[in-house]
């Protein structure tokens, strides 16, 4: 007998598991790439903005004439001008077009313009004359929570209230420390500004090219405030330079279209950097409140909350941000009692809603600060507390859910807590130092310090919301070689979800030549690129369409060479048998009969959370993250220079190992600004510093080495096991430069940004 | 207004300038350059860094009337024909693009840096690229191609 052939698989370059470079790459360093606002078209006429510049006022009247009298001006619009629904949003629909009654921010979009050059119609839309009767703002939250606050809509000022109440709520513990927290508003500060160029198809549709995290949220408000069938509503994704959540709520899109069906040409509208501040949401503001008590030997008995969320004018995705700061308030610990209550409120501050790390952000930077406090008052080791009460598989969330799948979370905090500290600052480079070459030391007067923070969140949408991505492959055979295009809607933000599409094909249909399509809305859904979802939702679509494919493929081998192979699979880009060996090339059996497939991916079904006790099974999956931070302090002046960041994570499987470092090192970035610099100062409900000069964003000089630590560990319900990896570094990096500066200092720091007077004890706090 | 200038090597010119333009704003909008980029148009994160007769400039604070009769090189005019210059290659193969708005911008930067000093030291690196801004890679990855790129030079 025959010894079996023992097949070796064939090599597959570029596939699933590699460092692949980005396809858009070389265009990218050519300055070839096409972003939203390098946009041009024949004939085409640029869009400007009349914002309010009150936080709150009523608008009396408006008065279009003297800007439509504007030279080079073909149009002036306002809410009269807007055909369907005259409000949108995305999970309530609550926010004005082109406002008509009140205002309830400053910026607000009140009249649009456009004209043949951008200068006009910013000139333009200066003179739109609008008579408002200010009002006193509504700025502060608690405030506005309070009974017989004046409501801000009609709803009144709440717009969530997450009550969880689990176990025993009478627990009493032994130690209980105390504390109040703030977290200030943070810019996503993308770098590419809201642009978009529309284009009027001369038969009452639309083409839109935009830049967006997720196309078909856009088209579907699109569609109802144009009043247009979906079908004469197109969008294709343009380049999009950076996201962060910022991109999830509309921008210019309704306007843009506006002013294009208005004068039947194409329109260009493009923010500068200032109006960028004004054009999108951010972060929520938070103040929070906790107590945790503990046994004497550490173990958390229970954590009681008060969570304080600034939604601003407008509900954005606060409700789904209200949500995750509950359900992720305690930590990724074992906290058998919790007694939460989070609100997401209305104020007449700038509206908030997405941004990387969505709620678990704020809570994060609160629950760690007090592990260490407790572990002060306990005098443990910060690192033998969390160990300690770390969660892991099989660990109840204070939600009630298990935690099922890996979740490492002691693995990961003895990762970085054993890794090699960096040296000591070189005191003969002032470069090293805190404060630079601004030449304020030469080392005397700092001091350095260790901290270390943990923190989770849930991948993908929760709460019962069916969540899904859809995506089409085809394989043919071009110029004799096999051929696979790709197509979905995902929207490539930077992350590089086009490059997984590509490595997931090639690794599911052996062929080396993929092609990804351009994202548009002739195709269903890719849901949003965020909640650390993309890869997983879209992949999964992507890898259950190559399958389906592949299945073609194979009983269509299996139909022309007859039964005689026996069971036939694919290696490479050949057909092969176990007996046979290689019976048939891809290309000889597709031939000019290309194979398509579309299909689409849910993830796991989930479930609302209680009203009454915040219990139920909302939550997909989980994602960790361990961090530690080194920093040298000036204590005299409170200057702060990071010097090193040490992470580990979990991602389930690195599709592609390069791009996972680049997410972890550029989360841990926004994260070093929101304990540092980062801040949208708000005085009155107006904005006071909204250019890169006054809001500052880590710069090569202030970013650290990181060293990454990933853990592959696979979800056994993801594709190929990956985790999302985009927000958990943002998430503990924050408290993490926090509790080091406070081992530095030995100052409580309760609030970030931390700024210099916090170090040197001009905040009124006592050490 | 008209403007006549040489952009990689090629005389170019824009009629109907209004003189507020910028040269930024000139060469994305009226030549077709669009390259440089624009994410703040006030001098402050270094993506529209051009050479202007040989020194590395933001084109968003030159006004474009300034630019009469100067050399002005982009990013687009790095690459020799089909190859990539190695300052381009180098953002590549260390995977320092992410969204890649700020990467035109510091490949000038780094262009100009190794231009100046073959073989800087990280710190030398980080003082040359402090002007330009990224919010995606945070700067790890962008080390590692200044590095890659200088590297290849040696
Ligand atoms: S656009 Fe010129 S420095 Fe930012
Ligand atoms: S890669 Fe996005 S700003 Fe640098």
């Amino acid at each position: 007998m025959r010894a079996p052939t023992i097949q070796k698989r064939t090599e597959q370059r570029g596939g699933v598991g590699e460092s692949v470079q980005r396809p858009d790459g070389v265009p990218k360093t050519k300055g070839e790439f096409a972003y939203s606002s390098d946009l041009w078209a024949e004939n085409m006429l640029w869009g400007a903005t009349t914002r309010s510049p009150h936080p709150r006022a009523r608008i009396v009247s408006i008065d279009t004439r003297e800007a439509l009298a504007t030279p080079r001006v073909r149009t002036v619009l306002t809410h009269e001008d807007v055909p369907g629904r005259k409000s949108y949003g995305m999970e309530v629909p609550d926010q004005p077009v082109l406002a008509w009654d009140d205002v309830r921010y400053q910026g607000e979009a009140v009249a649009l313009v456009a004209a043949d050059h951008p200068e006009a119609a910013r000139r333009a839309a200066g003179r739109v004359k609008i008579e408002y009767e200010v009002l006193e703002p509504l700025v502060d939250p608690e405030t506005a929570l309070a009974d017989g606050a004046p409501a801000l809509h009609p709803s009144g000022n709440v717009i969530r209230h997450i009550r969880i109440r689990h176990g025993d709520q009478e627990a009493s513990a032994e130690v209980v420390v105390k504390g109040d927290y703030q977290v200030g508003m943070q810019d996503q500060a993308f770098l590419g500004p809201e642009s978009g160029l529309a284009i009027p198809d001369g038969e009452g549709g639309i083409d839109l090219y935009v830049s967006t995290q997720w196309l078909h949220i856009d088209l579907d408000q699109l569609a109802a405030s144009l009043d247009l069938p979906p079908s004469k509503v197109r969008i294709t994704l343009a380049g999009v330079g950076g996201a962060f959540g910022a991109r999830e709520d509309l921008s210019i899109q309704i306007h843009c279209c506006l002013l294009a069906l208005e004068t039947g040409r194409p329109v260009k509208m493009m923010y500068g950097r200032e109006e960028s501040f004004f054009g999108h949401v951010h972060r929520h503001p938070a103040r929070l409140h906790y107590e945790h008590g503990a046994m004497r030997d550490g173990r958390l008995v229970y954590v009681k909350a008060r969570i304080v969320l600034d939604g601003g004018a407008y509900a954005s995705s606060s409700t789904a941000v209200c949500a995750n700061a509950a359900c992720f308030s305690c930590g990724p610990y074992n906290v058998p009692n919790a007694t939460i209550d989070a609100y997401a409120v209305y104020t007449d501050n700038p509206p908030c809603g997405a941004m990387r790390g969505f709620g678990a952000v704020q809570t994060c930077f609160a629950y760690e600060s007090q592990m260490d406090r407790l572990a002060k008052a306990l005098d443990i080791d910060p690192v033998e507390l969390r160990r300690l009460n770390a969660m892991d598989t099989g660990a109840t969330m204070i939600t009630g859910q298990e935690v099922e799948g890996p979740a490492p979370v002691a693995e990961l905090l003895k990762r970085v807590r054993n890794a090699p500290l960096p040296p000591d600052g070189d005191a003969m480079d002032i470069r090293t130092l805190p404060g630079g070459v601004s030449n304020t030391t030469h080392g005397e007067g700092v001091k350095r310090g260790v901290g270390y923070a943990l923190g989770f969140k849930n991948i993908g949408y929760s709460e019962g919301f069916d969540d899904f991505s859809t995506a089409r492959v085809r394989l043919s055979v071009v110029a004799g070689e096999p051929q696979v295009e790709v197509h979905s809607a995902a929207s490539e933000v930077g992350q590089g979800v086009v490059t997984v599409q590509m490595q997931i094909a090639r690794t599911e249909l052996g062929v080396q030549q993929v092609v990804v399509l351009p994202a548009d809305t002739s195709i269903g859904s890719s849901g949003s690129s965020s909640a650390s979802r993309q890869t997983w939702m879209t992949g999964g679509a992507v890898k259950n369409a190559c399958e389906a494919v592949r299945a073609r493929l194979l009983q269509r081998a299996a139909q022309r060479l007859g039964k005689r192979h026996g069971k036939l699979t694919l290696d490479g880009a050949n057909i092969v048998s176990a007996g046979s060996g290689s019976v048939a090339s891809i290309s000889d059996i597709v031939g000019d009969d290309p194979i398509e497939e579309t299909k689409e991916y849910h993830h796991r079904k989930t479930f609302p959370l209680d009203p009454r006790t915040g219990q139920g099974n909302a939550h997909v999956a989980f994602a960790f993250a361990a961090h530690r931070a080194v920093v040298d302090v000036d204590l005299d002046l409170g200057l702060v220079r990071v010097v090193e960041m040490a992470t580990a994570q979990d991602v389930g499987k690195a599709l592609n190992p390069q791009a996972v470092e680049g997410q972890i090192e550029g989360g841990i970035a926004q994260g070093l600004g929101l304990a540092l610099m980062e801040e949208i100062q708000i005085s009155q409900g107006r904005i006071l510093n909204p250019s890169f000069t006054d809001y500052l964003i880590p710069t090569i000089l202030d970013m650290p080495p990181v060293r990454a630590d990933v853990l592959e560990l696979g979800d056994p319900h993801a594709p190929y096991g990956l985790k999302g990896v985009g927000e958990p570094p943002t998430i503990s990096s924050t408290p993490a430069i926090v509790a080091a500066l406070r081992d530095a200092t030995g100052r409580p720091l309760t609030r970030v940004p931390v700024r210099p007077d916090d170090i040197v004890g001009l905040d009124g706090q006592s050490g | 207004m008209r403007i006549e200038l040489e952009i990689n090597g090629d005389t170019r010119s824009a009629d109907d300038v209004w003189e507020g333009e910028s040269l930024l704003f000139v060469l994305r909008e009226r030549l077709g350059f669009p390259g440089s980029k624009n994410a703040c148009e006030q001098g402050e994160c270094g993506s529209c860094s051009i050479y202007l007769d040989g020194n590395l400039v933001c084109a968003c604070l030159v006004l474009a009337g300034q630019a009469q009769g100067a050399r002005v090189t982009t990013v687009e005019g790095l690459a020799e024909d089909l190859d990539l210059h190695p300052v381009q290659e180098a953002y590549l193969k260390a995977g320092a693009v992410q969204c890649g708005f700020c990467t035109p911008g510091l490949i000038m930067a780094t262009h100009e840096l190794l231009e100046r000093k073959a073989q800087p030291s990280d710190a030398e690196i980080r003082e040359a690229l402090a002007g330009n801004l990224c919010r995606c890679t945070g700067y790890e990855k962008i080390l590692d191609a200044v590095r890659l790129a200088a590297k290849a030079r040696a």
